[in-house]
């Protein structure tokens, strides 16, 4: 399958997520410049992590205008997969493709740290290689990763289970002090109602090689490459 | 010109008298301002150049030693890393943040410059104790200005030191260190060669911000310095996201000549340099300058120092296709001016010439002193103490050394950075030095940064030896070899002879310590004025060290881990309590002499750590520094992934205090399985090393014996506790 890895300016995990999918998985993979109109007839979009025109006015807020976002917009339409990572979450949910908006994490400061996050579904094209209730250490590195949407809406991702990834404690178990930032029903990762656009806060990219210390966000990677797979 | 102006561009008459000589007139206020600039200390090194002759700069890897924005090595494979250190010392005490962030941008800036994409970010920080909300405000600030200038940007932050004391108080040191990898045949200096290529502006636009930031970087702070506010400059992570990018982008594609930033002294500087060491001229137009703001004059253009902005000469008719790739980048690509011949600087603004220098004059030719030095009168009392008598409860000692901020874990910091975007951090912060793999290769860069202020204060030479020689240990500790350094020397005012002598013979030792463990110095930056209210810093050298660890599989980290249970010391211990985190934290007591160091031992036992490590011997290695022995230990214990207890018995004839916290030198605590003690003996012997078997690991206690008697005896927890929540607790949201 063929990936494409939006480049917006200020993107910054854009080299790291090419990387990874090029000599970790021995993907086709390319980047997409924000200021085009062409997908380049790629199978999966990723939006990585950064800081899209440097996270002035809000995070995302600016890049949601890139003219590529209409064809990304088109492209999840009509069932594509959209995979947000940390900037890339904040940019779909800025254009509307998935709910919520991000808060400043709870201890209004950056946080570059691990966590644990309990797979909650894997029934979606991102976790299909999980098992439901695993447990993942994957690394988060962000300021505003602090989950928010009204009661209604929590109401309905949960009742449609679009609720991907929580964080946890290393033993999957949830609480107040494993939710780093904050988030409500400690979300880490959410998707769209037809689960072909997910958005995370952790990096994937970043746990994806035994020597960076954590191989645990293969699964994600994984799971689209399978889900591909099976649809041809 | 009168003499108020003359001393409100901190020249002092002698100097511009020389100025006059060499100009065969007056200089214009544009003209004195770019002077004022590059004949300041910050820029000129008009009292250091002659001592940092001594350094060693030569070395079978140094690619580009001292005198270009950054230091080169090779290190294999077509591959170069590019490094360097720098101060930002002044701005971050008035405006931390801001400080601070402008820091982070400007070392980027010196290593893109080189051609090289830059891969991580180093910093060593000193602050005044946090139980002054000054402090603390100083320190917040200056964390969030490096996480979020680098953190935007994307080059992780992953490691460095932070060390507390009251010398720091009212100046806060922020040094900077980054490095980068370029390829052999893509290596970009500052020249302007060719008559007639195109000099470019590129970047922000010019502001009024900065104005007089070297100057300002060149002079001590009396109680105004609140007013200096303005001489700071203003950050754009973002920005120099793009001008990264587009930089490294133009640089790829051969259209350029040269390229330098505009750093301390702007526009001046960048031009003038340039120019000089091609031995060309140079000519801009001002109002072709993009600027942000109304109406400014030649003198503030000049003299901006305003960020992300760099000066190119482009090959001839490259124009367009430079351009092209910035409008891509959304940044400004203008011609500006030209290079000429007959080595002179003409500006010329509003259609008339505003400045005509001779590049000689204002790069080359300012003075050069010899400053007045003499031995401190402080050291004979300070190094001359009288020991206290033995502590009743050493798990009391213990418990307290690991809560002082020197010594407390720095997650609450480290967590603030990204420290690991691009995907190449091998060792988490808190190890002894960074490790960064190199991607599709085998090897791995290490880097670290070391400077213990308090021994320096005490013995200059001696901690200019111990600086190199820990920070050469740091990289030993996790296999690598040190290949070149780059130093930041932070000092008072050079104009007072104590001072001078600090600094000549941090100097001696820095030099004799590169030799011996053949560490060419490739470059680095020297900050004097160090002084508010005339209370001058401890003489603080920084080196940062960088060293390769030829596999990247072999890495050793500090943490104790399961399987390996024989924990050995490397080297030997020593009555030594001067100059001690110890002596200073339980007794106020910052005196005596620093430890002794044997340059030719410390290589030996750095050898054969590195050995025992590429042979697979050794699971985990640490240094004995702060804190010594008992702190060394116990952080091993606190960095193991399952947090395990150990329990040691120490032999030696020595007061127990010293054996626990004494910071002799030349130690490292490694832990080894059965099997692989034999060998690991046999290399010591080999070596001439001495290392002896101290105990084991396992359990959740922290037990030391001296003689068969426990003298330390605590649960891991407790301990743990004090030294991952006092920098937390101190910042703890109210």
């Amino acid at each position: 399958m063929k990936f494409g890895v939006v480049v917006f300016p200020g993107s910054n995990c854009d080299y790291d997520t090419l990387y990874v999918l090029k000599h970790v998985f021995n993907q086709k993979a390319t980047f997409l410049w924000h200021k085009e109109h062409d997908l380049k007839k790629v199978d999966c979009v990723i939006l990585p992590g950064g800081f899209s025109y440097g996270d002035y006015l809000r995070a995302g807020a600016i890049a949601r205008f890139s003219p590529l976002m209409l064809e990304v917009q088109e492209f999840a339409s009509r069932g594509g997969l959209v995979l947000g990572i940390c900037n890339g979450f904040q940019v779909l949910q800025e254009l509307g493709l998935l709910p919520g908006a991000m808060l400043r994490n709870k201890n209004l400061k950056f946080l570059c740290q691990y966590v644990y996050l309990r797979l909650e579904n894997n029934h979606t094209p991102f976790t299909l290689k999980g098992r439901k209730g695993q447990v993942l250490k994957i690394p988060i590195a962000h300021f505003d990763g602090n989950f928010f949407a009204p009661p209604e809406v929590i109401q309905s991702i949960k009742k449609n289970e679009q609720i991907t990834l929580r964080y946890c404690e290393p033993n999957g178990a949830l609480s107040e002090e494993a939710n780093v930032n904050g988030s409500l029903e400690n979300i880490a990762g959410i998707v769209n109602e037809k689960g072909n656009v997910m958005g995370m806060m952790p990096h994937p990219e970043r746990a994806s090689e035994s020597i960076l210390g954590s191989e645990d966000g293969r699964i994600i990677f994984e799971s689209i490459i399978t889900w591909s797979e099976r649809k041809r | 010109m009168d003499k108020k102006a003359i001393e409100e561009h901190n020249l002092t008459l002698d100097e511009y008298k020389r100025i006059v000589e060499l100009i065969g007139r007056e200089p214009n206020i544009t003209e004195l301002g770019i002077f004022s600039l590059m004949w300041s200390e910050h820029c000129s090194y008009k009292s250091s150049k002659i001592h940092l002759k001594k350094f060693p700069v030569k070395g079978k890897n140094v690619i580009q030693g001292p005198g270009e924005n950054a230091g080169v090595v090779d290190i294999g494979d077509g591959l170069l890393a590019v490094f360097k250190i720098e101060s930002h010392n002044h701005p971050s005490f008035i405006e931390p943040f801001q400080g601070a962030a402008t820091g982070v941008g400007g070392i980027l800036r010196d290593i893109f410059t080189m051609g090289a994409r830059p891969i991580a970010l180093l910093d060593s920080l000193r602050f005044g104790p946090l139980s002054n909300p000054k402090n603390k405000a100083i320190m917040d600030g200056v964390v969030s200005g490096i996480a979020a200038y680098g953190n935007s940007v994307g080059v992780p932050t992953v490691g460095g030191e932070i060390y507390f004391n009251e010398c720091y108080s009212l100046n806060p040191l922020v040094n900077v260190c980054c490095v980068g990898i370029g390829r052999k045949n893509k290596l970009f200096r500052a020249r302007a060669e060719g008559v007639g290529n195109p000099v470019l502006y590129v970047g922000s636009k010019t502001g009024r911000d900065g104005i007089h930031g070297a100057t300002m970087a060149s002079a001590e702070f009396g109680e105004d310095s609140e007013k200096k506010r303005p001489n700071v400059q203003v950050g754009d992570p973002f920005k120099e996201k793009l001008l990264l990018e587009a930089c490294l982008e133009v640089m790829d594609k051969d259209l350029i000549v040269g390229i330098q930033d505009m750093g301390a002294a702007g526009i001046t500087c960048s031009t003038a340099e340039m120019a000089a060491k091609s031995r060309m001229g140079i000519e801009i137009e001002l109002d072709r300058v993009p600027q942000r703001e109304e109406s400014m004059t030649p003198y503030e253009i000049m003299l901006s120092e305003s960020q992300e902005r760099m000066l190119l000469v482009a090959k001839k008719d490259k124009v367009s296709k430079i351009q092209k790739i910035f409008a891509k980048w959304d940044l400004d690509a203008v011609v500006i001016g030209k290079v000429t011949k007959g080595n002179r600087l003409r500006v010329f603004s509003g259609g008339e010439k505003v400045v005509d220098l001779p590049l000689d004059a204002i790069v080359n030719l300012c003075p050069v002193y010899d400053r007045e030095s003499r031995y401190p009168s402080y050291l004979e009392k300070s190094t001359q103490i009288e020991l206290p008598l033995l502590p009743d409860d050493y798990n009391q000692v213990l418990l307290k050394l690991l809560s002082s901020p020197t010594i407390a874990s720095k997650e609450w910091v480290f967590r603030q950075y990204d420290h690991m975007v691009q995907i190449n951090t091998i060792l988490l912060p808190g190890a002894d030095a960074s490790l960064l793999r190199i991607k599709k290769k085998r090897k791995a860069l290490a880097l670290t940064l070391d400077g213990n202020s308090l021994y320096t204060y005490l013995d200059p030479r001696r901690g200019g030896k111990i600086a190199v020689a820990e920070a050469c240990r740091n990289l030993s500790c996790v296999g690598a070899y040190p290949i070149g350094a780059t130093n930041c020397l932070n000092f008072g005012n050079p104009e007072k002879p104590e001072i001078m002598w600090q600094f000549k013979e941090v100097i001696e030792g820095i030099s004799e310590a590169c030799r011996i463990f053949k560490v060419p110095i490739t470059g680095g930056n020297v900050s004097f004025y160090n002084e508010t209210e005339g209370a001058p810093i401890y003489p603080t050298p920084v080196l940062g060290i960088l060293g390769i660890l030829e596999d990247y599989q072999k890495a050793v980290s500090p943490g104790f881990k399961k399987g390996a249970e024989i924990i050995i010391l490397l080297g030997e211990n020593k009555e030594e309590l001067g100059a001690s985190e110890y002596l200073k934290t339980i007794f106020h007591l910052e005196g005596g002499m620093p430890p002794e160091i044997d340059l030719n031992e410390e290589k030996r036992v750095q050898e054969l750590c590195r050995e025992a490590i590429l042979k697979g011997l050794i699971v985990s290695a640490h240094d004995v520094s702060e804190g010594g022995l008992a702190v060394c230990l116990s952080e091993c214990a606190f960095l193991s992934e399952e947090k395990i207890g150990f329990e040691i018995n120490l032999e030696d004839e020595l007061r127990p205090d010293a054996l626990l916290f004494g910071e002799s030198q030349s130690r490292i605590v490694v832990t080894c399985t059965e099997d692989s003690l034999k060998k690991i003996e046999s290399i010591a012997e080999k070596k001439k090393v001495k290392m002896k078997i101290l105990g084991k690991i396992g359990g959740k206690r922290i037990i030391i014996q001296y003689r068969k008697k426990k003298i330390v005896d605590l649960p891991l927890e407790m301990a743990l506790e004090c030294w991952e929540k006092t920098i937390p607790s101190i910042f703890k949201l109210s």
